[in-house]
């Protein structure tokens, strides 16, 4: 409030800096939550000077060079690079299939308000109203649901419920970035242009058309490109899944480390470090391309 | 009219067939090839989801892990395992910015050696050589922080400093130092220049410019990134654990290992509570702060 007041154009003096109950409030809180998670963190800088623990840093650091590049290992990677490259698009494939229609469930203007529902609003059919509105809820519940639990927690159940392997990665992937699809596409969706949607409502067409002619072609080249981006985040994730035994390169990472052989983790990490880079430049320009070709 | 009409239709027809022009038909197979060999390669199988085998086991496990176990002593744990998550998060994003700050000003080039600040710069060449080799050290460490995943950071912090949520916390303030060091520097370099230029004309020192021209304009977005950060921390948590970082991860762990499958609904539902928590604070503070 202060500070609207004092960007007045005539003020030429310099405000008085007054701190607001929003900056004192918070500085205290903050301070308070700093204190009481140092202390439940059990944080101990001094751990790290430990000779034993510098003696473990510097065997890791040192171990790791030269990176194993024997043709025993190297060999072993190249089908685990593949599957991970699978588990990525099989795993982002799944999330559209599932978040796409959740995520039209979960958008505002299409179930329960905005233009395309004000018949239903002006004819006070309460019942059809408060369905829709129910259906938008519980959708909403369900992708947050998806989205809050880790998908290293969902492959932990997977492999858990179905066995080993990359299908319960999969599973994992598909679930828990619908979840993630479906709220982005519904913010999406709920953004376009009405214009367009009401002139086509004009005409007579029904909800699917108005859908597929009047929303669509606006929100498609965020949608994919957002999708894209998810997919990026899908290569990182399931390099990580097959510590639980979900396949990919992460297993043979896990092993490894846990065999202390810190010369192969440096070539896995390298690995990772060409595709994750690789995966970002190729997304980044698709994207590009999808973007700047929709706005001519 | 006739005419006019007959000719837009047909332009709107050449555009209903550019719609399947070569390219994008393409593109189309592509993609549908990629998926098919996924879908091989993983051996996904959707009748085995849709009504086999695997719906059953599904099924199976979701029923086992109702109900919830809410007995007050399970319940009081939880508790206190959540808070030791939301430590880790909280302490491993204040390290993040304390990791990127050091590296951030290093690492954004109009800050090292390019752009307006450095145009009056006599060429001084073995300065400017120090500034660049500054400069990509600094992005050389910053790539190497981001691109070792998280779980692999806390494999060698646990090795290092042993079990608890203090390595976790290391291992999160680590990596996404790396990634606030990357998105901050991009910040930097995307400042608005005439300010600067402003400073610059008075006389002002780099330092002075630094914190008058380039410091405000940069901290709302760069506030806005942390908080983002920390919400992807909070669920980076409560994996952590899986390796011996502590916290909810820990507990999950040994909760799908030993088959207390009503713990691990009550878990998992103490990481709902938690994310979205820590979600809605952080939407709250962004709106407030930018």
């Amino acid at each position: 409030m202060q500070n609207r007041h004092s960007s007045a154009p005539v003020s030429l003096t310099l405000p008085a800096r007054r701190h607001s109950n929003f900056q004192i409030v918070w500085s205290v809180l903050f301070i308070l939550t700093f204190l009481g998670s140092y202390r439940l963190a059990q944080v101990k800088p001094l751990l790290l000077l430990e000779p034993e623990g510098r003696r473990n840093i510097w065997r890791f650091v040192t171990g790791m060079f030269p990176p194993d590049l024997s043709w025993d290992f190297v060999s072993l990677l190249g089908r685990p690079i593949i599957e991970t490259i699978q588990l990525s698009l099989m795993g982002t494939f799944m999330a559209v299939v599932i978040g796409f229609p959740l995520g039209l469930l979960a958008t505002r203007s299409l179930t329960f308000t905005g233009i395309l529902n004000e018949r239903e609003m002006v004819d006070s059919r309460r019942s059809v109203f408060l369905l829709r509105k129910g259906t938008y809820l519980l959708v909403r519940a369900i992708l947050s649901l998806f989205r809050t639990i880790p998908e290293f927690v969902w492959a932990f159940m997977f492999v858990r419920a179905v066995g080993l392997g990359p299908f319960p990665g999969v599973l994992a992937i598909g679930i828990s970035y619908a979840g993630m699809l479906g709220k982005v596409y519904s913010e999406i969706l709920e953004h376009v242009n009405p214009g367009p949607l009401e002139s086509l409502q004009a005409t007579g067409a029904s909800r699917l058309t108005i859908l597929l002619y009047g929303l669509l072609p606006q929100a498609l080249p965020n949608l994919v490109s957002y999708t894209l981006y998810r997919w990026e985040c899908a290569i990182r994730a399931s390099t990580i899944l097959g510590f639980v035994g979900a396949g990919g390169i992460g297993q043979q990472l896990e092993i490894s480390m846990r065999m202390f052989n810190f010369n192969q983790v440096l070539t896995l990490v390298a690995i990772l470090f060409v595709m994750v880079a690789g995966v970002d430049v190729l997304s980044a320009k698709v994207r590009r391309t999808i973007l700047s070709r929709s706005s001519v | 009219m006739a005419e006019r009409s007959t000719q837009m239709v047909a332009q709107a027809r050449s555009r209903g067939r550019n719609r399947l022009s070569a390219h994008n038909l393409i593109i189309l197979a592509g993609l549908l090839i990629l998926m098919a060999w996924s879908y091989v390669g993983t051996e996904f199988s959707l009748r085995q989801l849709l009504g086999g085998e695997s719906a059953v086991q599904i099924l199976t496990y979701i029923r086992k892990l109702f109900p919830p176990d809410l007995s007050t002593e399970f319940l009081l744990k939880t508790g206190y395992w959540t808070l030791e998550t939301f430590a880790m998060s909280f302490l491993g994003t204040i390290l993040a910015v304390l990791i990127a700050c050091c590296l951030v000003f290093l690492s954004s080039r109009n800050l090292m050696f390019t752009g307006l600040l450095f145009e009056m710069e006599q060429s001084r060449p073995w300065i400017r050589a120090l500034r660049t080799t500054l400069y990509l050290t600094a992005k050389a460490a910053l790539n190497l922080l981001r691109t070792i995943p998280h779980l692999v950071w806390a494999l060698i912090l646990v090795f290092a400093v042993g079990l608890g949520p203090f390595p976790g916390m290391l291992a999160l303030g680590i990596h996404t130092g790396g990634v606030l060091g990357r998105l901050f520097g991009e910040v930097m370099e995307n400042v608005e220049t005439q300010p600067i230029e402003a400073l610059q004309a008075t006389g002002a020192s780099r330092l002075q410019i630094l914190f008058y021209g380039i410091l405000p304009q940069v901290l709302p977005e760069c506030v806005a990134y942390t908080l983002y950060r920390w919400e992807v921390n909070i669920r980076e948590a409560v994996i952590l654990g899986y390796v011996g970082a502590g916290g909810l991860g820990q507990q999950i762990q040994i909760a799908i290992s030993l088959f207390l499958e009503h713990r691990l609904l009550t878990l998992i539902l103490a990481i709902y509570l938690i994310v979205t928590a820590v979600d809605a604070l952080s939407a709250h503070l962004r709106r407030r702060l930018t």
